[in-house]
This record gives structure tokens, sequence and C-alpha cells, in this order.
């Protein structure tokens, strides 16, 4: 198991990163212009690593699908970033928020990597004001901050619900700074193809120019992945409509190991499917679980009476409520972490109290919070004994003040008004904790190609907390991957540039070719769509919020079927050399219709629930994950080997020094 | 419901384009606009016909991708929304609608509905941005206190989400309104008041540059603007831009 070195720093905990800083080699600034790097991916991660890198002196290409790098699906997050800055005085702290992270991910990551996160976490607040971004601020002008599921402080950077926005606008502006020094060359509309390896290390890639359809060749002395994640093999996610694995996979083919694929995030408060046409989900944000409390009707009957539009949840009696979360997590209600409050709200409409049509929607109700806060108003302003409608007035306002891009979201989209009536919600896959492995230094089992963000899974184990992406991908991009890189790198100084006419840029430009007439070439029985809502449907229902042998086991056997169908009957239409979304469609679902299988495979092989990876098989009598740390303390690695099936499994042991791993509990 | 659709197919950046009609049949009101896009394409394909080309991403109104001429508007008849957040339940049985891409010199269509708008990430890249390096000690983010008032407006500037919705409603397809938002937002801001004066200059520039025509205050990109960027932020670029020329 050699291959699988952490290359975790020795030494305490809070010195690791410290004195790996300063024992690892460094690029002087000379060398550093010889040096080419190709970062795909420019959300949080890819753009603010990019910006760094180029900032240090080395040459930066930049890839991605979109129009422009501000497009990244970074931008949608919407509630908020945390920071051990402990500016709220409430006794947070880097090792309270390191703690938090592991107890989140149920004991499935790595304790150095998470406690560098926390560190950096307060050097990424000051970074960000520095360039620009408008968080939120109180009336003296300091920072304000917001909780979050899963803990008990108040760290949450934002900036009202477009934090990501606000934070990819300015890693993107510190990618234009770059590319207006010419340093960073920005080849946007282009997808990654192929990882091109020479003498086993990552040297370029294969781009298709997604505008005129050509196949370009990328050299370079390093490559960093910052692609994203792939709940989009879910076919319905909040994800965007061009997330994909397509990068990543790549590289796995290439000889990177997939780690934990099965770690995927259901979050519990998005916008119910409304009918087949659906092509995907909305999120509104975790945050408004600070203010908004989750119930289901008590008796059945009641909510039978909703779902048939006979009863309006406003008329519900209190008691006749069911405010679950409070019920069954008194120390943490409408706060728990995310698969906790998710497999609750499934748990409560498997069995029979949901509100919608489907019966798969439970609410999120915003009247006391709009009491409360309309009394406070009313007390700070002044106002003697206000009526009713005066206090709900007022707190309409200070809800409409924190959430008010979000509920106009909601209302567009359910045409129903939740400041009114409460929203209806059910949980939808959000994100993924699994994907390429990677040491300490985010460098995969490619000697040379590094991942970062959602791309990568080192940091959340088993369930991430909320506000921690952001979090991670732009302490990857801005502080870790400029100085690790750089390590590596101070073995190229004399390499020179990385000519683009071998003949592994050759083979490598083939395979992609020889699979682009393949796609095109199919029987054209179905649409790219239909095969992806297939694969959708498989991964939901048996490889979603609950999991069984038996399930994981057809589910293989079915993906396998399905992808055989996919390349023998797949319809692309129009040309390969020409601007063509289906034909970038059919590319990611042939990657996706890969992962599945392994997604399935992970899952089966994890006998034990943790975090968001629940096995019926495996839980209390009450219902809650039952972990089994003495056989399933690793993080899974898959070796690529042909079919999914036949993906080797090794295994990270994960040392905990600093921790004790204990049963979690939020009651 | 059944709708009558007029669109505009161009099958790359050098052919001339033209606008087909379509019939759509089935169409939902929870459906988005793009969910009804994607049901006339699949239609499409099964007959063997390409589909239609849109942009389009987060479909959550926030990426700025979606960029549709829904009859004669950009991102259609609804306020404060992007193409991808219209829902059909705006039209009724029987409608007939245009859908064409957004039209400026400064946008080119790549294909059909899809169009070039490169020219504001240029024009982002001539300044819209703080020199600040990368370092782990900048100063603590506390450190400045700044007004509060102040900072919602950066922030309020800071949403423009660049989808090109201004440039689209303007008759001199002019891009003041976008790339005041930046100017904006860090006018606005201590950390960015260092460099305004060369920043206006720069992104001033590159938008003459580019091709997007001028200004004559008739407010329709405040109007089709998804994200209720206000027309302020333009008196106030003016009065950088002012104050800039005549530091010299
Ligand atoms: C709706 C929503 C809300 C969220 N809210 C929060 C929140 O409040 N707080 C929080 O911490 N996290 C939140 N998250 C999670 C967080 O936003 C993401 O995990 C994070 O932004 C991912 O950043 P990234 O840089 O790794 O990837 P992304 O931002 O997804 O960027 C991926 C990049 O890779 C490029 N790319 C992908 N594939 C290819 C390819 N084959 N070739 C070329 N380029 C490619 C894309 O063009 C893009 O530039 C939210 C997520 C969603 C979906
Ligand atoms: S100002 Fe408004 S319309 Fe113009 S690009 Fe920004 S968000 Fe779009
Ligand atoms: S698709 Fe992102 S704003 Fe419409």
């Amino acid at each position: 198991m050699g291959i699988l070195d952490s290359k975790v720093p020795s030494g305490p905990l809070a010195e690791k990163w410290t004195n790996h800083k300063n024992n690892i080699n460094l690029v002087n600034p000379a060398n550093k212009r010889n040096i080419d790097i190709i970062v795909v991916g420019t959300g949080l991660a890819g753009g603010s690593a990019a910006a760094t890198l180029a900032e240090l002196g080395y040459n930066v290409k930049t890839f991605c699908y979109q129009d422009s790098p501000r497009r990244a699906h970074s931008i949608a997050a919407q509630g908020g970033i945390n920071a051990a800055k402990n500016y709220q005085g409430d006794g947070d702290s880097a090792y309270r928020l390191f703690y938090d992270t592991i107890k989140g991910g149920d004991y499935r990551s790595r304790e150095a990597n998470v406690y560098r996160l926390a560190e950096e976490s307060v050097n990424i607040i000051d970074q960000c004001v520095a360039q620009g971004v408008p968080f939120a601020r109180d009336y003296g002008g300091m920072l304000d901050n917001r909780s979050f599921g899963g803990v008990l402080v108040s760290r949450t950077f934002y900036a009202k619900g477009q934090t990501g926005q606000q934070l990819l606008l300015g890693a993107y502006a510190a990618m234009n700074r770059q590319i207006n020094r010419g340093k960073i060359k920005p080849y946007n509309r282009h997808e990654m193809m192929d990882l091109v390896l020479v003498d086993g290390k990552a040297r370029g890639i294969i781009a298709r120019n997604l505008v005129t359809g050509e196949i370009e060749r990328h050299s370079a002395h390093a490559v960093v992945l910052a692609t994203g994640g792939y709940g989009n093999v879910f076919f319905l996610s909040t994800n965007a409509m061009g997330s994909n694995v397509t990068a990543a996979w790549k590289a796995h083919r290439r000889g990177a190991f997939f780690a934990n694929p099965c770690f995927t995030q259901i979050h519990p408060t998005c916008i119910p499917v409304s009918g087949d046409h659906q092509s995907k989900l909305t999120l509104m944000s975790e945050s408004l679980r600070n203010d908004g409390r989750i119930w289901v009707p008590k008796r059945l009957e009641d909510a039978q009476a909703i779902r048939e539009g006979k009863l309006k949840p406003t008329q519900l009696k209190e008691e006749d409520r069911d405010y679950y979360l409070e019920r069954r997590y008194p120390a943490f209600g409408n706060l728990v972490p995310r698969d906790v409050a998710s497999r609750a709200a499934k748990e409560r409409c498997d069995a029979g109290f949901g509100v919608n049509k489907t019966g798969e929607a439970v609410y999120l109700d915003f009247a006391s919070a709009i009491q409360r806060y309309g009394k406070e108003t009313a007390l700070t302003r002044g106002i003697k004994n206000p009526d009713n409608k005066t206090i709900t007035k007022l707190g309409k306002e200070v809800i409409e003040a924190k959430y008010g891009n979000l509920f106009q979201m909601y209302e567009k989209i359910v045409d129903e008004n939740p400041y009114e009536t409460p929203m209806m919600i059910y949980p939808a896959v959000h994100y993924t904790m699994g994907g390429l492995w990677v040491d300490y230094n985010l460098q995969t089992t490619i000697e040379g190609c590094y991942c970062a963000g959602e791309a990568n899974f080192s940091d959340h184990g088993a369930n991430r907390l909320g506000a921690s992406a952001l979090m991670q991908g732009l302490a990857d991009g801005y502080f870790v991957l400029p100085y690790t890189i750089g390590d590596y790198l101070s073995n190229d100084i004399r390499t020179g540039a990385i000519p683009t006419d071998l003949p592994e840029f050759d083979q490598a430009e083939k395979d992609v070719q020889d699979r682009i007439n393949k796609l095109m070439s199919g029987s054209g029985k179905h649409s790219v769509d239909y095969y992806h809502k297939k694969l959708g449907k498989i991964m939901w229902n048996k490889c979603g919020m609950a999991r069984n042998a038996k399930g994981l086991e057809e589910a293989m056997e079915e993906i396998s079927a399905l992808r055989a169908d996919f390349w023998e009957n797949v319809k692309v239409p129009g040309a390969a050399n020409s601007m063509n979304a289906e034909l970038e469609k059919a590319g990611r679902v042939a990657d996706f219709l890969e992962l599945g299988e392994l997604f399935a495979k992970d899952a089966l092989t994890r006998n034990e629930s943790c975090g968001g990876h629940f096995r019926e098989e495996y839980q209390t009598e009450e219902g809650e994950a039952l972990r089994d740390d003495e056989n399933f303390k690793f993080v899974s690695a898959w070796e690529y080997k042909g079919e999914p099936k036949d993906a080797v499994l090794h295994k990270e042991e994960l040392v905990y020094e600093n921790i004790e791993l204990k049963t979690r509990s939020y009651k | 419901m059944k709708l009558n659709l007029k669109i505009w197919r161009q099958k790359d950046a050098n052919s001339k384009g033209e606008l087909v009609d379509y019939t759509l049949d089935g169409v939902e009101g929870d459906m988005s606009f793009l969910e009804m896009l994607d049901v006339l394409n699949e239609d499409l394909i099964n007959n063997g016909k390409e589909p239609v080309h849109f942009d389009h991403d987060c479909r959550e109104g926030i990426c700025g991708t979606c960029s549709l001429q829904i009859n004669g508007e950009p991102h259609g008849p609804d306020r404060l929304v992007t193409t991808c957040q219209l829902h059909m339940r705006k039209f009724k049985d029987g409608d007939t609608i245009v859908i064409e891409p957004f039209r400026a010199t400064a946008f080119p269509v790549i294909k059909d509905l899809v169009v070039d708008r490169s020219a504001f990430d240029r024009i982002q890249q001539a300044g819209g941005y703080i020199s600040v390096n990368t370092s782990g000690n900048t100063v603590d983010a506390n450190a400045i206190p700044i007004n509060k008032h102040d900072a919602d407006d950066s922030f309020y500037a800071a949403t423009c989400i660049g989808c090109g919705a201004c440039v689209a409603a303007c008759k001199n397809a002019s891009a003041m309104l976008f790339t005041s938002a930046k100017v904006s937002q860090f006018a606005l801001l201590p950390q960015g008041r260092v460099e305004a004066t060369e920043r206006v200059q720069n992104m001033v520039r590159q938008m003459d540059l580019e091709g997007f025509g001028n200004c004559t205050n008739t407010g329709a990109c405040e109007v089709e603007c998804p994200k209720g960027i206000s027309l302020e932020n333009i008196a106030r670029m003016n009065r950088e831009y002012l104050s800039a020329t005549t530091k010299g």
C-alpha cells in the first residue's frame, strides 16, 4: 500500500503546516517564469489558485467550459463561508472549527488537512476583504456573522444570500488582474477531454474548443484540476447543468485514485420536484434554518387533507404540528447537520406525513421568526404596545433584509408567497465529499497532477458542514497549492517547455477523437437526456439517502447495462467540428455512467453507516447511523482497471491522534 | 398549453440567421422558460433535427449565462428575473413567442441564441480589481470599519451577474450599467479608493474600444436588469470619471 502515502508531516497538529511550509523547496522568481501550469476549472478553487500562482510568477493557462470564469458554479453558493475569527467572542477557535468539521464529517476525514483548513480560514476573510468583497456588516461597520448547521458558534461570514457570487467575483477579479498582466491566459468555452502523462508525470491536457469543435493540445509542468463536484450523476441536483465529473474521471482513468465516491451530501432544504420536465433543483440556503422551523402535521389525516388542498398549513394549530427536528434533537434542533436533517425529512415523508402533491415535502416556517424579529424591532425603535399588524410588518422587513433574494427565488419557482405561507422543502443532491484522492500536498496519485476544491476528497469526510466548501476551495487555491506545488516544481526548473508533439500527446488526442467519433455514430434511438434521466433514477432510488446491499448490487448491474445501451444507441445530432451542446452532454453522461457504477460499488463495500452514507442494515434502534470504526476507519481509494466493477480498492487508514472518536450525537 | 414559437436559428458566426417557426404542445405553467426549450429540443432530437442552442448553466438566476431576448425584451416580460427564472405561467395558451439572441455589435452571435460576451470580460480585465496579492498576512478584516450603508450599496452594485441584458435593452447598446456597477462597488470601499482614478479611466476606455454605444439616459437598462442594478451607479461612475479626467 506504498502508493497511498498521505505525506502528512510529523510533529504536533498545530505546527505541522507551518513546519511543512518552512521545509519545502521553493522555486526562485526568475525560474518561475520558465514554468507553465495548467489550471482546469475557474471556480473558487481554480480561480484563486490560478490568480495566486500567476502572482508568484508562473505562466498559467486556465480552462473552463462556461463563456467566462465568473460563471463557475461557485457563483451559486448562497449562505456563507466559515472562518474561526471569533469576532463574536463566542469561544470559537481554529481548534473548535477543526473539531466541528471532523465530527460533522463523522470521523472520516484526515486530521492534518482539516486542521490546516481551520488555520487558514482566518486568512481567507482578510484576503477577501482586501480584494473588496462586500461582506455583510453591522451598524458599527464590523463584519457580521450567522450560524450554520452542526455547530454552536456564529462563524459564518456572508453577503446576503449571494456569498458564493461575491467570493467568486473576488477570485475572478484577482484573475483579471493577472490576465491583464499577461500572466494568465484564459481558455474559456474549452472542455478538458483528457490528461496527458509523459514518463508517468502529468504534462498537459487535451481540450475541446466548444465554439469550433477543434481538439487542442496544451502542455505544462503541472496540471491542477479544480473542476467541481459530480452531483449531476443523479441527473437532478442543485448543481449547474454543466457540472460534470469528466476531468476528474479522465484523470482517474489515467491513474489517479478516486476516493469515497459514495460520500454524497443530500441537502435538506431544496425546492421539491414539481414534475417530469424538471431539469434541476434549487437550493434554499441552510442559513434559513437559523430562523425557519421545520414541521409536518402530527396527524396523518391532516397531512392528507393538506395534500388534497382541503386544509392550509396556516390553519393548523401549534399543537397539531410536529416540529420533528426540535423533538428528536433538542440540543441542535433545526440546526442539526445536513445528513441528519435530510434523513429525518425522508423518514416523516415515507411515514405518510409529506405535505405536497407528491408527498415529498415538509414545511419550513418563518412565522415564529417574523413575530420574534417584529417584537425585537418594535422594542429597539421604541414603539410602545405595537399591534399584531405592526409586529408582522416589522418582522417581515427583517426577514426580507436577511433572505430577500431566497424568498424571491422561491416565489418565482413555486408561485407562493413564503412570507405568508410556509415554504415547502425536500432534500436534494447537493455536494460530493468524494473525489480524486490527494495527499497532504493536494497531489493525486499521478505525479504533477493536483486536485483542489470540491473535485478532491480531502476535508469533509462523510458529510460536509454548511459554509465549509467555500472555505475549502479558497484555502486550497489561495493558501495551500501555491506552496505545495512549488515543492514539486522545484525539480522542473531545468526541464524547459514541454513540447506538444510528443507521442503521448498524439495518442491522447487520438483517444479523444475516437471517443467523439464513437459518440457521434450511435444508432440514434434515444437522446442523451433519456439516458441521463434513467441513470439519475437508479442513483436516487438505490444510491440515495438510504442504501442497502441488494439495491446497490442491482444498481451496479443496471448501470452497467444502461452504459452498454448508451454506447450502442445514443443519438447525438449535429457535427463534431462545431458548437454542439448534445455532444458535450453525451461526453459527460458517458463518464457519469462509469462513475455511477463505482459509486454503487463503493457504497456496497462500506458496510457501515456514516455521515451521508446511510446503509439501512447498519442503524441504531432509533434509526441513527451506526458507524463501524473498527473495520471502516479508512478512506476508500479506487484504482481504475477498466470496467468500474473491476476497480481495485486501496485503503488509507485514518489516524486520530488529537480527537477521540465518538458516536456523533446532536441530541 | 400550446405555443407558437419563432426562434432565431443561425448555423455559426459567419452564416446568416433567420426566424424559424415551431409549435409546441403540452407546455405547463410550472416549467421554466428553459425547460420549455428543453422539451422542444427533445422533440427536435427525436425527429433527427439539430436542437436549438442557447446559453445556460446554473438555472437559478445567478451565473448570468442565460440570455434570451423574448418578445423583444431581454429575459422576457417578467421583472427582476433572468430567463432561467421565467416561468411559463407568465404565458397563455395560443401565445406566439419570438425568441432571439441578445443583440449588440459587441455581442456577435456564435450559434442560434448563443452570443459572445467576452467584451465584458475584457472590460473587467482593464481594471475591475483591487491590486492586492495573496499573502496570508494582509491586515485583519475588521481593521478598517466600513459604514454599513456604503458596504450595503457596494454589495448591491456587486450583485451584477454580467448577463448583458442592459446592453441588449439599450437602443445604443451601451454597457454603462454593467461597467458602472463594478466601478461603484470599489469606489464605495476604502480598499478600492486607492486605484479609483486609474480604474474608471481604464474600464471606460476598454468599454469604448469594444464598440459599446454611448449612454443617453433612457433608463431602459435599469428596467430590464434582472438584478435591479440602479442608475445611480451610472451617475456615480460619471462623477468618478469626471474627477479622474480633471485630475489628469
Ligand atoms: C446552490 C449551491 C449553494 C451552495 N452554498 C454554499 C454555501 O453557502 N457555502 C459553502 O461553503 N458552500 C456552498 N456550496 C458548495 C460550494 O459552492 C461548492 O462546493 C464550491 O463552490 C465548489 O467550488 P469549486 O471551485 O471546487 O468548483 P466549481 O465552482 O464548480 O468550478 C468548477 C470549474 O471547473 C470547470 N470545469 C468543470 N469541468 C470541466 C472540464 N471538463 N473542462 C474544463 N473545465 C471544467 C468549470 O467550468 C468551473 O470553472 C453550494 C453549492 C450549491 C450547488
Ligand atoms: S447591470 Fe444588470 S443587466 Fe447589466 S449585466 Fe449586470 S445584471 Fe445584467
Ligand atoms: S442560467 Fe444562470 S442565470 Fe440563468
